[in-house]
């Protein structure tokens, strides 16, 4: 039973990695190997991720509009996707005639490693992260930025005036929101004192931050919501694939496994969004803790840290589903407006406020 | 050959390649993309050399902000579907005795320059260590040139939205 409820994702990397160093002597060759194993298995690990998402998409869909939603195929409709999945693999991934073709089969592959590489520093687990980097917050926002490179690589090579205005628009659309995604992410650096996303998750020990930041904590989490459903363009921002006016926008031309790719890298993207949200304003995998009550604190422990991870990250993407289904789409210059007359000001004033409390120690 | 130096001169190969296939390329977008590749190479030598702040700089500065916002120039004002033009023949021969002339300077100079390792103990390039150097107003603090560029975007920044005002129309 003890060894059952400490047991966690690390102890199992250290026996792997304990089982492969006995095999393999050479350390460089070790490394490569496991180095290669562990890309493996996050990508086995966020394809599965992503046929969940789909999944958990279609049936939070019909509960918001109370039917039933995908129930055929499989038990309550789980193999959907699968088949979806199948559908897609048979279709053939056409490049149209007049496309750049060089750049128009780059720009799925672009969009998937670019929010692939932002997983590296997320801590799904006590001691269980891929790479700590002591950046951690900053490499996250700049790699994020990659994504919109692929966007507007795959809105021009295209061809076609749909694909081009939606990948105009996402791209204004995410610059400018992500601003706001930046400023919210500082309010927790400067409270954490550091950009180490290891770091942001043990300093949340007696509380998270969402508790411990008072009221202008709980803005940032708002505004980092809302801005960065913006950045990952999903309903009601979703203004770059507005299926009523540009039939898809950027991916309109884009058929079977690359259309896939495009799909793929937008559940990752939610799921990342999601995981970072979780990490920096609700701990992490940091059991719910109150500062000073310990056997309450031990309680929780008992609860791996890897559950409360995955709970708070798909807390988070229900709520982001949730808006998909409440709000209607803005329009281009209701977008603008939002971003600019009221998410980044707020967010101004609400970082000044976070350093004034950081500085008299005024948080918990 | 270990794989450190493996890594480098993959990297170095990025970086030209793109740089060369930037100015070679015929249509101007692919240009743009060649030169993020570029860019995406020097970053990558940043983290190759552990500056890991300021590759990530590099990424957010050079690829999220000016390579887009040259893609967006390239959308709102070029033709960017069309083949550009072909250069004249003396603006080849020009540029090209530019590029030898140049490279000739700069061999000359990595030549000529003895690199002698400082013997000073290395700072951990860790973001607290950059920020209090940047913001110190001790000897070596950089508080002063970090203020003066502040000015600068200000008035960037100012001028710009003097630039985008809608004059007031006279009733």
């Amino acid at each position: 039973m003890k060894i059952l409820l400490t047991y966690s994702f690390s102890s199992f990397a250290t026996y792997v990695h304990n089982l492969l160093a006995d095999l393999i002597i050479n350390p460089m060759l070790l490394h490569v190997t496991e180095m290669v194993i562990t890309g493996v298995s996050l990508i086995a690990f966020l394809v599965i991720l992503c046929f969940f998402l789909g999944y958990m998409e279609r049936r939070v869909a019909a509960f918001m509009e109370i039917r039933l939603g995908p129930n055929r195929v499989g038990p309550k409709g789980s193999l959907q996707i699968v088949a979806d999945t199948v559908k897609l693999l048979l279709k053939e991934g056409l490049t149209p005639d007049s496309a750049d073709k060089f750049l128009f089969n780059l720009a799925p592959v672009i969009m998937v490693i670019g929010s692939m590489m932002v997983i590296a520093p997320i801590a799904f687990a006590k001691d269980f992260q891929l790479y700590d980097i002591n950046i951690g917050v900053l490499y996250v926002s700049a790699v994020s930025s990659l994504g919109v490179i692929g966007i507007l690589m795959a809105g021009w090579s295209s061809n076609n005036k749909y694909s081009l205005l939606g990948a105009m628009r996402s791209g204004a659309q995410i610059v400018s929101y992500e601003l706001s995604v930046g400023l919210s992410l500082i309010s927790i650096v400067v409270l954490s004192g550091s950009l180490s996303l290891g770091d942001i998750v043990r300093s949340q020990e007696n509380g998270w931050w969402i508790i411990k930041g008072h009221i202008p904590v709980m803005i940032s989490f708002v505004i980092f919501v809302i801005a960065s459903t913006a950045e990952i363009n999903r309903a009601p921002f979703d203004l770059a694939e507005a299926d009523q006016e540009l039939t898809g926008g950027f991916h309109t031309e884009y058929a079977g496994m690359k259309f896939a790719m495009f799909l793929l890298s937008e559940y990752i993207n939610l799921f990342v969004v999601s995981a970072i949200a979780a990490t920096l304003f609700l701990g992490g995998w940091m059991p719910f803790h109150i500062g000073g009550l310990d056997g309450f604190n031990h309680i929780m422990d008992f609860i791996p840290s890897s559950i409360w991870f995955f709970s708070k990250t798909f807390l988070i993407i229900f709520i982001i589903m949730w808006f998909r289904w409440t709000f209607p789409r803005l329009r281009v210059d209701q977008l603008l407006t939002l971003e600019w007359k009221y998410l980044l000001p707020i967010s101004m004033v609400n970082v000044i406020i976070i350093t004034v409390m950081a500085i008299m120690g005024w948080h918990l | 050959m270990s794989a450190s130096i493996v890594i480098f001169y993959i990297l170095a190969a990025v970086i030209i390649g793109g740089g060369i296939l930037a100015v070679t390329a015929k249509k101007i977008f692919r240009s743009a993309i060649y030169l993020l590749f570029s860019l995406m190479g020097i970053a990558g030598l940043y983290f190759y050399l552990n500056y890991e702040f300021i590759a990530a700089v590099q990424i957010v500065v050079y690829i999220g902000g000016i390579v887009v916002l040259i893609i967006f120039s390239i959308f709102l004002t070029h033709a960017s579907g069309k083949d550009m033009e072909k250069p004249k023949l003396m603006s080849i021969i020009v540029s090209a005795l530019a590029v030898v002339f140049a490279c000739a300077f700069v061999i000359s100079l990595i030549n000529n320059y003895s690199f002698v390792a400082s013997t000073n103990t290395a700072i951990e390039p860790t973001v607290k260590n950059i920020g209090r150097q940047m913001l110190s107003t001790t000897e070596h603090g950089f508080i002063l040139p970090f203020e003066v560029v502040s000015m600068l975007l200000l008035a960037a920044l100012i001028g710009s939205i003097v630039i985008a005002l809608k004059p007031k129309t006279e009733a």
